[in-house]
């Protein structure tokens, strides 16, 4: 399966958040793909992200460099990227990996763009 | 005697077909359902790796997957063509003595993102060889599998 993106802006407490929701499989073939997407939110000044990967099938460390790289451009300019995963075999790659520190992972979309902290 | 042996030119499209054809062999050859998810995961780290160092080094022969099903396990092969380049996988994942046998000519190894592949393999596979030599790297994964039950 390819990998779908779609993007929406959601009011939340502190502020205008941009979910990216993914389907598919983000793997090595994938992955520029959302590496785009990603670069072109931030360079249109969507720098406070929730990337939702609840349609997610299949992750790899191609993706995971791709989030650890967007995580970077939006701490560039104090932003945010937080995650919404639920999925016992994807949050195994961000536990065995050490990102599960890096990354705020939640478990619903409403629950990434109320966060405050 | 290798079970499935499989040849693809070093393209990241291809990466996934080497990942649903490891997996239907693996599912065949007794490997638990629990783990495939793991089997398909850690083939894919081998194979983009694989695929990204002949790349970036313009090697034009394609990457091999060996799959081999014994009596009691399952292992994978996943061979480059990259000379010495198994050298940082063998360090990264702690194989003594595997600078030792790689040949001296400088090698353009991948990127942070190589590491992280193999950080992904070493987390799921406990059993996990890298070998390097002149004509390349190879990492060998093994799984146990559970004999099937024979049908009447």
């Amino acid at each position: 399966m390819d990998l779908s993106l779609s993007t929406r802006n959601v009011s939340g407490p502190s502020g205008d958040r941009t979910v990216v929701e993914v389907g598919g499989e983000i793997d090595v073939y994938t992955a520029p793909k959302l590496r785009e997407q990603l670069v072109e939110l931030v360079n249109d000044g969507s720098y406070h992200l929730v990337v939702d990967m609840e349609g997610v099938d299949f992750l790899d460390s191609t993706g995971l460099g791709v989030l650890v790289g967007g995580l970077k451009r939006v701490r560039a300019h104090e932003g945010s990227l937080r995650l919404v995963c639920n999925q016992e075999r994807i949050l195994k790659i961000f536990r065995i990996t050490g990102l599960t520190k890096v990354f705020p992972i939640h478990t619903s979309v409403d629950e990434a763009v109320n966060a405050t902290d | 005697m290798a079970t499935v042996e499989l040849r693809f030119s070093a393209q990241p499209e291809h990466v996934r077909t080497a990942r649903l054809v490891a997996a239907a062999v693996a599912r065949r050859a007794g490997v638990d359902e629990a783990v495939l998810d793991e089997v398909r995961l850690a083939v894919g780290e081998a194979c983009s790796r694989a695929v990204g160092l002949h790349r970036s080094n313009g090697v034009l022969t394609p990457v091999r997957v060996v799959l081999t099903e014994e009596e009691k396990s399952f292992s994978i092969e996943v061979g480059d063509e990259v000379p010495g380049a198994g050298v940082a996988a063998a360090d990264a994942v702690g194989v003594p003595g595997a600078r030792d046998e790689a040949p001296a000519e400088e090698f353009d190894d991948a990127d942070g993102e190589d590491e992280m592949g193999l950080a992904v393999i070493r987390g799921l596979v406990d059993d996990v060889e890298v070998r390097a030599g002149e004509e390349g790297g190879v990492i060998r994964m093994t799984w146990p599998t559970t004999p099937a039950v024979a049908l009447p």
